[in-house]
């Protein structure tokens, strides 16, 4: 099988646990949408795929996880709330707080999951003008020190897809100043606040840059022809950076 | 059969743009009285048998688990009715 070929269904995990690249875990849970194209990120990037479901509790010695997109348990209650309590989101919480500090990046819904877990501050209100939106959409790079960014230059303007409901990022007004003097606003929104977002954030880091969370989708922009513009490969630098940390070569 | 009653509110600095929305149609109806709209949730949990003070602790604790976040919400009442 190709990097880029996927069962449409069943288990996408490299049949061969023998290679010595990078195994990525990505997390499957009830109404998730976006995790074989996850998946194919991490392929496109070079390294392994590993299905992790929502609830089983072995994390399968993965080296990294991405909780992707969509809509866990319909987002009933409020978006992330319930998958936060799956098993397999106990395990990540302990291994992204532990010495090995374990990369985990929450895309969209898998942001909303991180904060709902406290591994990630503030939360996710409905969009400020209340209507499920999906553009193309400019961010800037405000920290390229964290496992996910590393691969980017400070301040470098990218374009990836945003599509979400519930995507203005909330916290209290001392929260926010702390993530900004820490440098751990990773993304901001640029041009146009899409949903009322506080101080235009669009993704944040944890003070040790192992865990990072988003509202817009670098995992549809890897491959010219399917990205933004229908060009765009400006999220792959997500996928290529993990690798990067993995392997000691951060910045 | 009794049931716990949780009520949870989007925090007052939060702003809350389905209340924001409600208050907007109103006066199209000409409801024209109400100057601010905020939208809770309203959670019935029923109980067989007795609530005991130890059920009603957890109903409470579920409250500031599960039911709200903390970050954007308060629980504002959490009380047993008697049907």
């Amino acid at each position: 099988m190709s990097a880029t070929e996927l069962p449409l269904i069943g288990d996408y995990s490299t049949p061969n646990t023998e290679l010595s690249g990078a195994r990525i875990g990505v997390v499957t849970f009830p109404g998730t949408l976006d995790d074989r194209d996850a998946a194919r990120a991490i392929r496109v990037a070079g390294a392994e795929a590993v299905s992790l479901w929502h609830a089983d509790a072995d994390l399968q010695n993965v080296d990294a996880v991405i909780i992707p997109g969509g809509f866990s348990y319909g987002d009933y209650l409020r978006a992330g709330a319930i998958a936060r309590f799956a098993p397999m989101m106990g395990n990540i919480i302990d291994a992204a707080n532990s010495d090995a500090k374990l990369p985990v990046l929450g895309i969209c819904n898998g942001f909303q999951i991180l904060t709902e877990s406290h591994l990630l501050p503030g939360s996710m209100v409905k969009n400020d003008h209340l209507k499920f939106l999906c553009r193309d959409q400019v961010l800037r790079v405000e920290n390229n020190t964290t496992a996910w960014t590393n691969q980017y230059g400070l301040g470098e303007e990218i374009t990836i897809v945003l599509k979400n409901q519930d995507g203005q990022y909330v916290a209290d007004e001392k929260t926010l100043d702390a993530l900004e003097a820490e440098g751990r606003v990773a993304f901001s929104y640029v041009g146009w606040n899409p949903n009322g977002s506080r101080r235009n954030i669009a993704g944040i880091t944890n003070a040790a840059g192992n865990v990072v969370g988003l509202m817009p989708h670098p995992e549809h922009a890897v491959e010219a022809g399917f990205g933004p513009d229908h060009t765009g490969t400006d999220g792959l630098g997500f996928f290529t950076s993990v690798l990067t940390h993995l392997v000691g070569g951060q910045k | 059969m009794p049931r716990i009653v949780v009520d949870v509110m989007p925090k007052p600095e939060i702003l809350d743009p389905q209340g924001k929305a409600i208050v907007g149609a109103l006066p199209r109806l000409g409801f024209t009285a109400f100057s601010q709209v905020r939208q809770g949730k309203r959670f019935e949990l029923t109980v067989e048998g007795e609530v005991t003070e130890e059920i009603l602790a957890q109903a409470r604790t579920a409250a500031e688990t599960l039911l709200s976040n903390p970050v954007i919400e308060d629980v504002v009442n959490v009380e047993v009715v008697a049907d």
